[in-house]
């Protein structure tokens, strides 16, 4: 085991200077953007003098390594600055709204994985059978539709000619209250408090959007679950599993599936990956208050210390993901980490 | 107790149904061992699948019945076979490690077998699973329970193979190339180690093998197998003394083996005189010292330690050893797609060991000093056509193009017997015998002084290997070449080379004639090696 934790001590290390690059990069990048901040917040009617002054309170007139050091020596303080559009810290925001976006990204993707990887297997085992082009066909469907219209789709069918959804607003409909915060997951804080009826309210919500990411993410994950397990399947230590009379269950998910888990892994970690990427949409059509929504209004309007945090906080979360990854690898193949 | 009456076996593919086995009957009787010998596409590893029924997906029986201990296998239900796969019948595989669930420690892989099939309870398995590891003669069984194949040497994974296969005391065991792929030593080791559990619990065994030699020394009674039929049946020494199909006859003479010479590997119709080559007295290729050490986890690897040696023009040197010797990391350094750590290599009297790896492409030496590679599939691009695969050392490195070019290129073919019309196919439309010339080809297109020759029939079958060989022997009474042939097959040097070198961990430790060296052995290495080349029975007349 030495040697295993040794290497995830390494794989931390190194995630230190890709961290510091975030830094200046995201740094350099909103001061590159076009748009001056100090200008539009000065308002349309303002002079020449008051935006200068403005100017000269954001800090913005100074020279570019001056800015640069106050604002890492206000990081190490855990300081993000303050948003220009919503007049609260970054921190307090990203804090608030991150949650949201884990929260569906998540719950989309343990929906995807659950009829992906079945769906999967299903197809390996039987291919070139109607399972596997139904399986096919399905999963192209989903990736061939834009979530924006899946998720109308979705709340034209299942809000306005059913009725059976919650209006789409939000993480929570208003007659609740939102549960104590803990984590900032709705449905782990509300589980915590012992306050079922917001959970199940929470989970309302929560469905018509994660079904719409999830739609859009099964395709990579059922393909490379199928690939992954035809050519484990075709390996030389499943005909002697076989030959040595191993039950199919076993051969099947003892040997094959635990080898086949590698390829579905690193998918799973790209296509988490890009879905916090595409939740914007579905933010925007569900009225969910995620980081995606939030980063998007702060650039329209030159935020410069918001989309400086979102980039930050998207890059952290990108280095833990890799790292999570990473693990599991060493977790499920033991030639790893040793070599 | 195995009997197989007109199995015949289909596979569906998209260029229609292809007859793998076209009616064949076989018995094997308790504690006998049956060796079916046959070369690729011959049907024999596809009749043991059948028997097992684990034929992969496009596979079918069409005709024929199995019986196996009164037990009709072909209407036996799925769960049933399941409970006869590996307590009644086992097998055994060639490319042991890949043979192992790459995840899964060994011990539990054998525990897996043990509880499937009730012999063991998940209390005792592991203790049973160690007791299985001991009687494959594990060493300190319980510390290599725990172990992944990855950290097992490849004989060590074969024993765990058996292991898996013998857990269950089955009365049959299929053994399908189970040597292919390890050294000799090894081969040995785990074949006589098969032998005697095999003798020891009264077990039946079909051993499946390309190798004549192998299959005449452990088994009781060999059938030959050919395009899906059975050609011959008989003892061992009745197959090599008097083989009476013409198919037997060739694969015997094709077998490299002591007091045969070059020529008498090929059917007797195409023999012609052995040419004679000249070797001259001027050193072509002078080793000194050549040493080279790899950095590894724990403190240096020293891979090769110190050797010298010469070549002379014309001369042909065999280089013997086995995995982990240094013969490829020699013969690689040689070539110069290595660096040696220290040493010299004078080529021509040039040291072209100061040259490095990475620049030595510009040398003017490089064209003189040409390799022909192990796998002659994974050595060609499968992009490229056999034409374009020879010219590219021309283009390369001769600056030849247009016609000139071409005109060489059909020359070659010419020369190493490949027919005109199979340049213009892709490496995947041409057969392995096909694709030894083309990489013989390539290399000798630039008309080297040198040619390396690593393992260069270790892929093909012996009536192939007996053409590639002989072909290489006319080129060299042609063109004049030296040879540097590495090799484990001691029969296959004995033929070709006139002077050998035996290395062992780095080191030679045996070196001289090839006659002297194999005739009369001074290291109890090299004896080791030459006990260990199993040797058919000799032939009354070739």
């Amino acid at each position: 085991m030495a040697p295993r934790s040794r290497m995830i001590l390494g794989r931390m290390a190194q995630a230190i200077p890709v961290v510091m690059g975030v830094v200046v990069i995201s740094f350099l990048l909103t001061r590159a953007l076009p748009g001056d901040p100090a200008a539009y917040f000065a308002g349309p009617a303002a002079d020449e003098a008051s935006i200068a002054q403005i100017r000269e309170e954001l800090g913005l007139d100074k020279p570019l390594f001056q800015q640069f050091i106050y604002y890492v020596s206000d990081l190490s303080r855990g300081d993000l600055g303050t948003s220009l559009t919503t007049g609260q810290s970054v921190l307090s925001d990203l804090a608030a709204r991150l949650p949201a976006s884990l929260e569906l990204t998540l719950a989309a993707l343990l929906l995807s994985c659950a009829i992906a990887i079945p769906l999967g297997v299903l197809a390996a085992t039987r291919p070139g059978t109607w399972v596997d082009h139904l399986c096919r066909v399905l999963v192209t469907a989903g990736v061939s539709m834009p979530t924006f219209f899946t998720g109308i789709l979705l709340i034209y069918v299942f809000y306005y000619l059913a009725g059976v959804a919650p209006s789409p607003l939000g993480r929570l409909d208003f007659i609740y209250l939102s549960p104590p915060h803990v984590t900032g997951f709705y449905l782990i804080d509300a589980a915590l408090a012992g306050d079922w009826e917001t959970w199940g309210g929470a989970l309302k919500q929560l469905v018509l959007p994660a079904t719409t990411l999830a739609l859009f993410t099964l395709a990579p994950i059922a393909r490379m679950t199928r690939a992954a397990m035809l050519s484990a399947l075709s390996s030389d230590f499943i005909r002697t599993a076989r030959a040595a009379g191993l039950t199919n269950r076993k051969v099947l998910y003892g040997y094959a599936f635990r080898n086949a888990l590698l390829p579905v892994v690193t998918t799973l970690g790209m296509v988490f990956s890009f879905t916090l990427g595409a939740n914007v949409l579905v933010e925007r059509v569900f009225a969910w208050p995620g980081i995606g929504s939030y980063a998007v209004e702060a650039l329209v309007v030159s935020d410069y210390a918001a989309v400086q945090g979102f980039v930050l906080a998207m890059a952290l979360l990108f280095v833990a993901l890799n790292l999570v990854i990473d693990i599991a690898y060493a977790l499920i193949d033991p030639r790893i980490g040793l070599k | 107790m195995l009997s197989i009456k007109d199995l015949a076996v289909t596979f569906k593919t998209r260029k229609g149904e292809v007859d793998a086995v076209r009616g064949i009957s076989l018995d094997v009787g308790k504690g006998e061992t049956l060796g079916i010998v046959g070369e690729s596409g011959s049907g024999k590893s596809v009749t043991s699948y059948a028997l097992m029924r684990i034929l992969d997906a496009g596979g079918e029986i069409r005709a024929g019945d199995v019986t196996f201990g009164g037990i009709d296998l072909r209407a036996a239900s799925e769960r049933d076979m399941r409970d006869i796969r590996g307590r009644e019948v086992s097998m055994i595989f060639q490319n042991p490690r890949a043979a192992l669930n790459p995840i899964r420690r060994v011990g539990h892989q054998i525990k897996d077998v043990l509880i499937r099939h009730a012999q063991a309870t998940r209390q005792n398995a592991k203790q049973k699973a160690i007791a299985a590891l001991e009687a494959v003669r594990v060493n300190d069984a319980a510390a290599r329970y725990d172990a992944y194949p990855f950290e097992l040497s490849g004989g060590m994974c074969q024993r765990v193979v058996i292991a898996i296969a013998l857990a269950c005391n089955p009365q049959l065991l299929i053994a399908d190339e189970p040597t292919t792929g390890l050294d000799i030593t090894t081969q040995k080791a785990v074949m006589d180690l098969v032998g005697d559990l095999a003798a020891a619990r009264g077990m039946s065994m079909i051993l499946i093998t390309h190798d004549l030699g192998l299959a005449s020394q452990y088994a009781d009674r060999i059938v030959v197998m050919k395009d899906g039929r059975i050609v011959e049946d008989g003892t061992p020494e009745t197959l090599f003394t008097d083989p009476q199909h013409p198919y037997t006859q060739k694969l015997v003479n094709a077998t490299p083996r002591i007091g045969a010479s070059i020529r008498s590997l090929l059917p007797a119709e195409i023999r012609t005189a052995e040419p004679v080559h000249k070797v001259h007295d001027r050193p072509l290729l002078d080793v000194r010292d050549l040493v080279k050490t790899y950095p590894g986890k724990s403190g240096p690897v020293h891979a090769v330690k110190g050797v010298s040696f010469q070549i002379k023009a014309g001369q042909s040197l065999g280089l013997v050893g086995e995995s982990g010797s240094g013969k490829s990391t020699t013969s690689e350094m040689i070539v110069r797609l290595q660096d040696p750590t220290s040493g010299h290599i004078l080529f021509d009297g040039q040291d072209i060991a100061a040259t490095p790896a990475a620049r030595f492409m510009r040398h003017p030496v490089r064209r003189d000093i040409q390799m022909v590679f192990q796998d002659a599939t994974d050595s060609l691009n499968p992009r490229d056509t056999a034409a374009s695969a020879i010219a590219e050392p021309m283009s390369r490195i001769a600056g030849l193009s247009g016609a000139k070019r071409r005109d060489r290129v059909a020359e070659l073919a010419e020369l190493v017997g490949l027919p005109q019309p199979l340049l213009s196919r892709f490496p995947h439309q041409l057969s392995g015998g096909q694709k030894a010339r083309v990489g013989i080809a390539r290399a000798i297109a630039l008309e080297p002084k040198l040619l390396i020759l690593d393992e260069p029939t270790a892929a093909l079958d012996v009536s192939i290997q007996a053409i590639v060989l002989n072909l290489l022997v006319d080129l060299r009474a042609r063109m004049g070449m030296s040879y540097l042939f590495v090799s484990h097959d001691l029969n296959v040097v004995r033929l070709l080379c006139d002077e050998v070198l035996v290395m062992k961990e780095g080191e030679i430790v045996d070196q001289g004639p090839t006659a002297d060296v194999m005739g009369a052995p001074k290291h109890p290495y090299t004896r080791a090696l030459i006990d260990a080349a199993p040797q058919p029975p000799r032939p009354v007349a070739a």
